[in-house]
């Protein structure tokens, strides 16, 4: 009885699951025989592997195999010329400290542990940089160009504007740092049968990239990932320890579980790249922006280039005639970064956003008032109209919730003792995507429906959309409703990452529940049964046990007609203590326009989680490392501060809910990024307004303030 | 494997005897700090004696001074009426350290020994004279945001973490420590060390002892009082700066007054000279002012804690204003 009150048609459909420990992460798989392994990573930064002596850890007891450059295991791709720099177990070379240069397999964790320390290798060492702002200013180092230059109108136009500013902005590297760890368990079989546990947001991509370096069929890789305890963007790809691991398991033909240190998630799994941005902008008097030129330098790797949209907002975002944007990405000696949620539109935003507050403010203009009066009607960069976009409306909804007309204009003029208050607002764009997804249907006389599709739940809650989608559309509870996912031999379906699952494998659910209608609608007629009769009546009727349908889906031709984004809105009110310069975010009201809202109560988890990941890249995240030596200083959850409770206010989530008529069958836009993309500016601006200090490099710890 | 023998007692006598003078033996309490040293290879203990089942947990008032077992755990002393009457500026320290489930195993023995969190010591791929003598100070000219400003050695510029501690130093505590002879008392201002040529040790508890608990004299101190930390996330993060205020007031004048600081040295920090010039005046801001301005004199910095030169002094009036409004 009392769990049945507490539950509701919109909750997660494996929320039980998690509360109770039910839910089976990857690490927690366990198959005969499973043997662990511990990678030994490098102490130098740059070079060669000189020696490496593995005999003490081939004699420590438990071990079984000791695998690296020295016996390198067969890996089809990795014998061939040509491919990435980064073959693991087949260079000599050091790319950057922490990398994996061997594996130790042992028939205990602790063991292989152990004897992973007695590996030891010696180097011939090469001069190196992980200075990412020095390799900026050196003429003589490495840049690439990231994204070809964009131009409309006039080049650089913000510099005869009436009103002009130009600043800089830094954002340090940020480490994803979900709760779980990474690894994998890899169980390779005879006649290269291979069965993965994994951690990833893509199955279908795991398998693919494993069949590419083993060369071997995609149909005799089996991934299963059906619990990710969070990704952020990090399990994006298949990451050189799954390669080890999988190599090992294939050398051994054992299973092997491997599973990464904290320490560890700072150098093997990828990092948003710190970044360093000029935003230059221009004005007329009357508040009309009549230049902006956005130059961003991010961070890659010297091994593996990375490149994101950092400038992408700065494109369309505000109407101005003028607009140039670059981007060019700079190698340094440190593993390559990943997208981590919002990604560079996030990094882009921050600057763009900030910029956008202090115009406003030289402009002596309200913010909110500024933007508005600069909001376009159609997309100039795509020269298209926009598919649906109602931010004039959430700007007011926000600050209608926050007291925005609490809000003073003149920055440091609330003030109760040391405690200056402030408020601040900016926007967050995502591009709406859909792509091309499967999903298999499966109707039941009993009454249930089973969906199926090798998506992926890094934590958003597919399985709960997906099952409200079908709900609605079918009319049949959600109880007797269940959809799978994180299963390599499902009907594919992409990655989850740039917020396009629910628009994407939600339209494939669509698809089918519409096929499914008709199709018992048809068996209904030929049976001369009524049109609107139950679907267990009419299978029963034509004595059938099941009816099962799989559809492709995908959008059409209205992206060719639309441009096509997620909006948000974010407000925060602050309070800053001007003697110990501690920022105390005391009010969020975040507002979401991303088409309609098919699961509230996940669409909210959504958007509270990338307000504390906002918090996190204002106020607390930064991967430190010592440049002379290229090691990580803060790698571990005590001195890498995620936000904690504490730093969380409570946060007023708002979405408009008003479908978009051309994205997809729902009119659903994805939010997983834009709950992110913006946030930091808004905590930036409002401590300006609280303070009149501009902080232009992130995170905004108590030292910036009292600087 | 790094094989260690593990040993377990009930008494207080035979935990000493177990010590021995082996300097490869160490005393097991919660394992917050231990088990993270041994597992990041800091330290690598060939006897751990468990001392969790050694009755040394009592909290209690025997005459005018405060009882404390080297055992009870932080969450017991936090939580306790008698400190929270008598000592709460004890308890608000302690309140401020680590996380709930942190403080719900740490003990107050291990909290006074715990290490210093410079990621040079942690990091045995790096140079460090308090972990490897000789090697080297990693965070002189490296990242030192986090690092000392007062009694700073050449070789080392580490600070002690604790909150607990910059409490106890302020009132005054003394700590019995005890030895197969029998046991001795410190006053709290002279366990912990500066690192001085030896950042190896960090406080001058001997081979052979162990701390069996604390006394902290009954004071006038429970009404203005406030412990202050200022860090880079609202809980569960280690002091920039933390200020232990706390004075009694008659007749408009300070009689009694104590202050510490955390996050600032290599030791908890007590701030007499602030004390002298504040003892026989009003609680007022300009005086405060002037307090915190003496508690900077020698002050030096490194570059990434160059700030705590601004924050300090600013925390000390912070803590002092907040101790004053608690009236
Ligand atoms: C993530 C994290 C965050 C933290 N944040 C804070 C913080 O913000 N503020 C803060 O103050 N602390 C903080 N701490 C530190 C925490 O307070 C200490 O780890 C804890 O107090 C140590 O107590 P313990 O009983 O677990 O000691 P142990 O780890 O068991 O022991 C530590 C040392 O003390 C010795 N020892 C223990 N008892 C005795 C005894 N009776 N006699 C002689 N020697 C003894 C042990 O041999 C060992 O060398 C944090 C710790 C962690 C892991
Ligand atoms: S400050 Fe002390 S603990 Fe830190 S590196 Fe220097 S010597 Fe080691």
């Amino acid at each position: 009885m009392e769990k049945n009150m507490l539950k509701d048609e919109n909750d997660r459909v494996d929320g039980f699951l998690k509360v109770t420990g039910k839910a089976k992460y990857f690490a927690e798989y366990d198959l005969p025989g499973l043997t662990y392994g511990v990678l030994v990573t490098s102490t130098i930064t740059k070079g060669k592997i000189t020696t490496l002596e593995t005999k003490a850890a081939e004699k420590a007891p438990g071990v079984v195999a000791v695998i690296s450059h020295l016996n390198k295991p067969p890996a089809a791709a990795y014998e061939q010329e040509g491919g990435p720099q980064m073959k693991i177990f087949y260079t000599d070379k050091i790319f950057y400290n922490g990398q994996p240069i061997a594996i130790v397999v042992a028939n205990t964790f602790e063991r292989a542990t152990y004897a992973a320390s007695l590996v030891k290798a010696t180097y011939a060492k090469e001069t190196f940089n992980t200075d990412f702002e020095k390799a900026l200013k050196d003429p003589k180092a490495k840049k690439l160009q990231g994204q070809a230059d964009y131009k409309r109108g006039e080049e650089n136009a913000y510099k005869t504007a009436e009103v002009k500013l130009e600043e800089r902005y830094f954002l340090p590297i940020e480490t994803h740092n979900p709760m779980e760890l990474h690894g994998i368990i890899a169980d390779w079989r005879p006649n290269n049968q291979l069965t993965v546990y994994a951690k990833t947001q893509g199955v279908k991509a795991t398998q693919g990239t494993i069949a590419n370096v083993f060369k071997i069929p995609m149909e005799n890789i089996q991934v299963n990932s059906e619990f990710v305890g969070g990704g952020f963007g990090m399990a994006l790809r298949t990451w050189p320890l799954e390669i080890a691991t999988i190599m090992a398991s294939k050398h051994i033909g054992k299973p092997v579980k491997l599973v990464v240190t904290r320490m560890q998630m700072f150098t093997m799994v990828g990092n948003r790249p710190a970044a360093i941005q000029t935003i230059g902008l221009g004005a007329n008097k009357d508040g009309k922006l009549t230049g902006i030129t956005h130059r961003a330098y991010g961070e890659t790797s010297a091994y593996e280039n990375f490149t994101e949209g950092v400038v992408n907002m700065a494109k369309f975002m505000y109407q101005c005639d003028n607009v140039n944007t670059s981007y060019v990405i700079v190698p340094v000696d440190l593993g390559v970064p990943i997208w981590m949620r919002g990604p560079g539109e996030a990094t882009g935003a921050f600057a763009l956003e900030s910029a956008i507050d202090e115009m406003a403010h030289a402009l002596d203009m309200d913010p909110l008032e500024f933007r508005i009066k600069n909001d376009p009607e159609t997309d100039q960069q795509k020269n298209k109209p926009f598919s649906s976009k109602n931010i004039k409306e959430a700007y007011k909804m926000g600050a209608e919730k926050i007291g925005w007309r609490n809000r003073k204009n003149k920055p440091g003029s609330i003030v109760e003792g040391p405690w200056q208050t402030g408020y601040g607002v900016s926007v967050g764009v995502f591009n709406a995507n859909r792509g091309k997804a499967s999903v298999k249907g499966i109707l039941k006389a009993d009454g249930s429906l089973l969906l199926q599709s090798a998506t992926s739940d890094i934590g958003p809650g597919t399985g709960t959309g997906m099952t409200l989608i079908a709900s609605k559309l079918m009319g049949i509870p959600v109880d007797k409703i269940t959809f799978e996912l994180g299963d390599s031999s499902l009907p594919p379906a992409p990655s989850q990452g740039g917020s396009a699952t629910l628009s994407t494998v939600g339209s494939a659910v669509n698809d089918v529940c519409v096929a499914l209608k008709s199709t018992i609608a048809e068996l209904a007629a030929n049976s001369n049964m009524d049109a609107t009769s139950n679907f267990v009546d009419v299978l029963k009727k034509n004595n059938l046990p099941q009816i099962e349908i799989t559809k492709e889906s995908q959008g059409g031709k209205e992206r060719d007609n639309y441009s096509m984004y997620s909006f948000s809105i974010h407000f925060v009110q602050v309070k800053v203590n001007n003697l110990t310069g501690v920022v105390k975010i005391s009010k969020i009201v975040s507002v979401g326009d991303s088409g309609t809202i098919v699961s509230p109560k996940t669409a909210r988890s959504q958007m509270v989680g990338g307000a504390v990941g906002g918090i996190g890249m204002a106020l607390t995240e930064e991967s430190i490392i010592d440049h002379r030596y290229g090691r990580y200083i803060n790698n571990n959850f005590a001195d890498y501060h995620v936000p904690v409770n504490a730093d969380v206010p409570e946060i007023d989530v708002n979405f408009i809910n008003k479908p978009d008529p051309y994205i997809n069958p729902m009119g659903a836009k994805g939010m997983g990024e834009i709950a992110l993309i913006g946030f930091s500016a808004a905590v930036a601006n409002a401590v300006f307004n609280a303070t009149g200090k501009r902080i232009r490099t992130l995170p905004i710890t108590p030292d910036k303030i009292l600087a | 494997m790094i094989n260690f023998q593990y040993l377990r007692t009930t008494t207080a006598k035979s935990a000493i005897a177990l010590l021995g003078k082996d300097k490869n033996a160490k005393f097991l309490a919660g394992g917050t700090n231990l088990i993270d040293l041994m597992k990041r290879g800091v330290t690598a203990p060939e006897k751990l004696i468990d001392i969790n089942h050694v009755p040394l947990k009592q909290i209690r008032q025997i005459g005018n001074k405060i009882h404390i077992g080297a055992l009870a755990s932080n969450t017991a002393v936090a939580d306790h009426p008698l400190i929270k009457e008598k000592l709460p500026l004890l308890s608000r320290a302690l309140q401020a350290g680590a996380s709930a489930q942190l403080r719900n195993v740490a003990t107050v023995g291990g909290n006074m020994m715990q290490r210093t969190r410079c990621g040079y010591f942690y990091d045995i791929e790096m140079p460090c004279n308090k972990r490897q003598p000789g090697t080297g100070c990693g965070a002189m000219e490296g990242f030192n945001r986090m690092h000392a400003i007062f009694g700073t050695s050449e070789k080392c510029i580490a600070v002690h973490p604790s909150d607990m501690c910059v409490a106890l130093i302020a009132l005054d505590a003394e700590v019995i420590l005890a030895n197969a002879k029998g046991e001795r008392k410190l006053s709290f201002k002279d366990f912990h060390r500066l690192a001085g040529d030896t950042p190896q040790l960090d406080n001058n508890l001997k081979a052979d002892e162990m701390i069996i608990g604390l006394e902290i004299p009954t004071n006038n101190l429970a009404k203005n009082y406030h412990y202050l930390k200022v860090r880079d996330r609202a809980s569960y993060a280690f002091a920039l700066v933390s200020v232990a205020a706390a004075f009694e007031i008659v007749n408009n004048k300070i009689t009694d007054v104590r202050l510490a600081m955390g996050g600032v040295a290599h030791k908890p920090w007590r701030l007499t000279a602030s004390e002298i010039f504040l003892k026989g005046k009003e609680a007022s801001l300009t005086n405060f002012e002037q307090a915190a301005q003496l508690a900077m004199k020698d002050a030096k910095s490194f570059g990434g804690n160059d700030f705590k030169l601004k924050l300090a002094p600013n925390t000390i009036i912070e803590a002092l204003n907040l101790a004053k409004s608690k009236a």
